[in-house]
């Protein structure tokens, strides 16, 4: 590497292991990122890039399969000694400020699986189309994530008790380059960010969180649309009103409140913001376009998540969902982590078949094999995932 | 052994072998330079002739697709270029398949909160270069798969 520069890299033995110098640094966005070259990029300028269904068969999701969803810039190489988190807002009974190794060594450190969903994955589907990044079926994950609980900071920070929301900011740069501009500045109410599995994560999968999933600080806040899961976080404000940051307002990651026929206009007044995402499965195993000799039979697999709940049940379908066959479910690796799901087939006959999976959550909620109900912007499309199969 | 020393070493390894690279490279270019040099020259017309686009070029057409951005060529490219792909991508204009009315919206709203500028008489040719050659696409409740790639599975 330093023949390539003509320069000695003075520093070598200390550059951090997959750092490339600038001088180097390369637009291929599947080594730039280390990401299978069968992720799909949707956008380029912001980032935007998906898995398929059959990249994401790992039970921990690895980085080579995980989603990139950008709103804004990378931030350019982030200076991890300096770095700070600060904590504010009207509800805070103080201002204070850590750095990363006081988060680490102040903190007592836990490890969860989390599953990350984009809120508009599946927008790709719905019908009239909505804007934005039109997502198939991979803007899905479910890594290790390494933090300590928000909580616990909340909590040595002092919260007010007329706390409502918290909202995050980070150093991602607006698309416009206006520095007075956040490219998104989402939070959570405090409910769901007083959760044990709400972490302020320096972690994925035990290494440092690649940088273009947040490195060197993430909020991760599993089973909710990922873009609470605040990247490259620098702060947080303690609101006692609903966080009023980027893509926040109104129609940004929120869904009619009462359901809307399609194509029907919706007054930003009357759309309420997304908070657990619904119940979902993917068959990761085979990849769809599978032949197979006649009386060949076939094992599949997958993962099913529910958002805040857990999936009670797993169901597969080879005739169009005329008849529903149960397959076993195991139990959670933690509250918000997916589970997984196997079976068995048997085809009676020659032909072309589909593979339909049907998860139901612990509430008896199922997921359509139709598209659910159309919103504005796309989102929530837990429609039942599909892959085809030819006998003979 | 350092640290500082292990990187060193091996730093010198690769030395080694890229300094013959790039004294084979730099014959072979030598070389090369001269045959492409003939050729230009010895034209019946004497004049130069030069065929290979530079891969600089920002406005390169190939095969009716603007090469820098993948869009289709068609009348009213240029203004979408130039005042659609600056902020983000092309590829997110492409994937959107909007009516008219949603593209005057859109633009509506992204004048108000991403700084996008006024586009004045540009806004209709946008908008109709769009909805030409991006029209919307009706995929009804479900689609039928598609696209499907088939293999043996053992």
């Amino acid at each position: 590497m330093t023949a390539l520069l003509s320069a000695d890299i003075v520093f070598g033995a200390s550059m951090p292991k997959y750092y490339l110098p600038l001088g180097l640094q390369d637009p291929d966005p599947f080594k730039m990122f280390d990401k299978n070259k069968e992720m799909v990029v949707l956008n380029d300028k912001p980032w935007n890039i998906e898995a398929q269904a059959h990249l994401l068969d790992d039970k921990v999701t690895p980085n080579t399969a995980m989603f990139i969803r950008n709103n804004g810039l990378i931030p350019d190489d982030p200076d991890t000694a300096s770095w700070t988190l600060a904590i504010d807002g009207e509800s805070a009974k103080e201002q204070k400020s850590y750095t990363l190794q006081e988060l680490k060594s102040k903190f007592k450190t836990h490890t969860y699986q989390l599953t990350l969903e984009c809120g508009g994955n599946g927008r790709s589907e719905f019908d009239p189309p909505a804007k934005g990044n039109q997502w198939t079926i991979g803007a899905v994950s479910c890594a290790k994530w390494t933090g300590v609980r928000l909580r616990d900071v909340l909590e040595d920070v002092g919260v007010k008790p007329d706390a409502v929301y918290i909202g995050y900011h980070a150093a991602d740069k607006h698309l416009s380059q206006n520095p007075d501009k956040e490219p998104i500045s989402r939070g959570a109410p405090m409910a769901k960010a007083m959760q044990e599995e709400t972490l302020l994560a320096f972690q994925m999968n035990g290494a440092d969180i690649p940088l273009a999933h947040g490195y060197p600080l993430r909020l991760v806040a599993g089973g909710w649309p990922a873009s609470v899961s605040g990247k490259w976080l620098n702060r947080i404000s303690i609101r006692n009103k609903v966080h009023d940051g980027a893509k926040m307002e109104s129609p940004s990651y929120r869904v009619p409140c009462n359901p809307v026929a399609p194509g029907e206009k919706v007054k930003d007044e009357d759309m309420c913001i997304i908070e657990s995402m619904p119940v979902k499965s993917l068959i990761t195993y085979p990849k769809s376009g599978a032949m197979l000799k006649e009386g060949q039979s076939l094992n599949i697999r997958g993962h099913a998540w529910a958002g805040e709940l857990e999936v009670a049940q797993m169901e597969y379908s080879i005739d169009f969902g005329a008849t529903w066959k149960d397959c076993p479910i195991e139990r959670p690796a933690n509250r918000l982590a997916w589970q997984h799901f196997s079976a068995r087939i048997n085809f009676p006959k020659k032909g072309y078949y589909e593979i339909w999976a049907k998860a139901t959550d612990s509430q008896g909620v199922s997921q359509p094999m139709l598209l659910p109900a159309w919103n504005p912007k796309g989102y929530l499309n837990n429609a039942c995932h599909r892959i085809a199969v030819k006998i003979g | 052994m350092s640290e500082q020393n292990k990187f060193w070493k091996s730093s010198r390894r690769i030395y080694r072998f890229l300094i013959v690279v790039c004294v084979l490279a730099l014959v072979s270019g030598i070389v090369i330079f001269y045959l492409n040099h003939d050729d230009i020259d010895s034209d019946e017309n004497g004049e130069k002739q030069y065929t290979t686009f530079s891969d600089d070029d920002p406005n390169r057409i190939e095969n009716g697709i603007h090469v820098r951005t993948g869009l289709t060529d068609a009348p009213g490219l240029q203004e979408t270029v130039a005042n659609c792909t600056s902020c983000h991508s092309a590829k997110l204009v492409m994937q959107n398949r909007m009516s008219a009315e949603r593209w005057h919206a859109t633009i509506r709203w992204m004048q108000e909160t991403q700084n996008l500028w006024p586009l004045g008489a540009n806004e209709a040719i946008i908008v109709n270069y769009l909805t030409t050659n991006y029209p919307p696409k009706n995929k009804g409740r479900r689609e039928t798969l598609v696209g499907v790639d088939w293999y043996e599975l053992k």
